[in-house]
């Protein structure tokens, strides 16, 4: 199976999951015998495609013009297309980014195909591929599989596979530019610069222990709880998103794919359910806690330790026992 | 300003869930409205109010999502398309799409709204295959929406706490960010003023639209444990105690 790879890069920085996405085409080629070509998307990127082609696979495509160097819908989705007609492969991959997801589908929908989203695996079943996804919050996982013919498109979610896995290339492989059309009349959208909200005041990818609350938490007068516990154990409260929506805690305490990325050494979620969203930016943490009243909520999955119980009655009892600790 | 807000019917969520021949067990399970959908039901009703127009719900599946519309018409939404359709949950998010673009084609509408994703499959595709399929241009993760004389001024999440403002033209489709508003409840006078309001329902076989699958669910599962969880049992201040103890001891991270 041919496959064709689609990096992500800002500003000439790569997005870590680009080579997670590399991992995952290398091992799919592997299991059904193919070719991996893998693409640089933008302008002024050569020197990225020359870092990607230091990697195991058969060809980097180049794919540069003045019209991409600020990402919009239109112009990605319309170069891809161009790539892809070219370039032909059976199965396109990409990392299921904030701007994968804004492209990826409508260039899917353009070539009339459809596309599996946020995977977290696959499975090659007597050469038949499925790609493994959860639906239903994490509560349920799915084996998915494509429907007539390709060129078939998935995504994968970040922390998938792992990019210190790639396989390092031999050699160099071939940087092969492609050339793609474009006229600026066909950009519908205007993109302006990024910025920050306000400075961010904590940085939790430095804390050692993080008390994440959930909508368990129930009402912003109980969040000083865990901000006591938080003080007890030496670290930083955050939270899950709906807690930032709410406007419970600033959106710099939010954790999970649209906040921050954290690995403490110490994570306790407390009542937390465990959507993928929030999941995805704490899985890393050494050891994980997880106090939820639900026994099937998703958090357990990844948990070291859990307690089946209402946090209302855990925390007190957690704060009596670190006191009792400390003073002892 | 015409706004058709697309809105999904799910499990809700604290529903337990069962598979059953292929699929989770609907009977004996709740409902409700796709919480990211409920944000960009909000913020069109916002935006009717700010500037006029009507807004129309959209919504898909079997014969019970017409509860969802309802909701969304006691909530100030003016009427209600419901897309019958049996065999939506395995339709996949492009052949769904396509009959949802379908009955928005037959609309005048400016703008078309999604939530960011579906609480149950979270392909999060639609707003982008909308805009495709329709022929208009879209933004996604959106946090703010201005509109100026047929413009619209976006503001549009990127990851780790980036923002971008982006310029849109109308007509678009834009997926909504929750948290972008705070939703309202609906009111016992729209819940009685909604009794009077149309739901018009058709079928997705006289939108011309098949069941031509891009993608299949071969199997739907219980996740297997890739982490050995310890359950800590007991009485909460006991269960508090084994963990203050593992932590210290065994996890070594106190």
């Amino acid at each position: 199976m041919n496959i064709l790879f689609i990096t992500e890069q800002r500003a000439g920085k790569w997005h870590n999951t680009s080579f997670e996405v590399l991992v995952a085409a290398q091992k799919i080629a592997k299991d059904t015998g193919g070719r991996v070509a893998g693409v640089v998307i933008g302008k002024g990127v050569a020197g990225l495609a020359g870092e990607l082609a230091a990697r195991k696979l058969d060809e980097v495509l180049l794919v540069e013009h003045a019209l991409l160097e600020s990402y919009t819908p239109d112009g990605f989705a319309l170069a891809l297309q161009q790539v892809i007609a070219q370039a032909k492969p059976d199965l396109v991959l990409l990392p299921h980014t904030y701007q994968v997801r804004d492209f990826a589908p409508k260039l899917a929908a353009a070539m009339g195909k459809g596309m599996i989203g946020d995977c977290i695996g696959y499975r090659s079943e007597g050469g038949k591929l499925v790609f493994v996804r959860q639906m239903f919050q994490g509560k349920t996982v799915a084996d998915v599989s494509f429907q007539g013919d390709g060129p078939w498109f998935a995504t994968f979610q970040a922390g998938a596979f792992r990019a210190d896995l790639a396989e390092a290339g031999s050699g160099s492989a071939p940087v092969k530019p492609v050339t793609v059309e474009l006229k600026p009349e066909q950009i519908r959208t205007k993109p302006g610069e990024l910025f920050r909200e306000a400075k961010q005041a904590i940085d939790l990818t430095q804390a050692p222990v993080i008390i994440a609350i959930g909508r368990g938490i129930k009402a912003p007068e109980n969040i000083p709880l865990a901000e006591k516990l938080a003080k007890l154990m030496g670290g930083e409260v955050a939270a899950s998103r709906p807690i930032c929506d709410e406007g419970w805690l600033p959106m710099e305490r939010q954790i999970g794919s649209s906040g921050q990325t954290v690995a403490p050494k110490l994570y306790l979620a407390l009542g937390i359910s465990g959507a993928i969203q929030h999941v995805v930016g704490m899985k890393g943490s050494r050891t994980i806690v997880a106090v939820n009243k639900d026994r099937n909520a998703p958090i357990f999955e990844v948990a070291d330790y859990g307690i089946v119980a209402d946090i209302f009655e855990v925390i007190p009892a957690l704060t009596e026992e670190l006191e009792k600790t400390q003073a002892g | 300003m015409n706004i058709v807000v697309c809105i999904k019917q799910v499990p809700a969520k604290d529903a337990p869930l069962q598979i059953a021949e292929g699929w989770i067990r609907e009977t004996d399970i709740g409902f409700e409205m796709n919480e990211p959908d409920s944000y960009a039901l909000e913020e069109a009703l916002r935006l009717k109010e700010k500037h006029g127009g009507e807004v129309v719900a959209l919504s898909m599946g079997p014969e019970r999502v017409k509860q969802t519309i309802k909701e969304a018409l006691a909530k100030g939404a003016d009427r209600g398309i419901h897309v019958a359709d049996d065999k939506f949950h395995s339709l996949g998010p492009l052949a769904a799409a396509r009959s949802l673009a379908a009955a928005i084609h037959k609309e005048k509408c400016d703008l078309v709204l999604t939530g960011l994703q579906s609480d149950d499959h979270g392909f999060g595709q639609t707003g982008v295959l909308l805009a495709e399929l329709l022929g208009l241009p879209h933004a996604t993760i959106i946090m703010q929406i201005e509109v100026q004389g047929g413009q619209m001024k976006l503001k549009r999440e990127l990851e780790a706490g980036w923002f971008q403002w982006m310029e849109c033209p109308l007509p678009a489709v834009l997926s909504i960010q929750s948290g972008i508003n705070k939703v309202r409840y609906a009111t016992l006078k729209g819940i009685m003023a909604a009794k009077k309001k149309e739901i018009a329902t058709i079928s997705r076989e006289s939108l011309g639209v098949g069941a031509t699958l891009t993608q299949k669910v071969e199997r739907i599962y219980v996740p297997q444990k890739t982490k050995q969880t310890e359950f800590l049992s007991g009485t909460p201040k006991e269960a508090a105690a084994k963990l203050v103890e593992k932590l210290k001891h065994e996890a070594r991270v106190l």
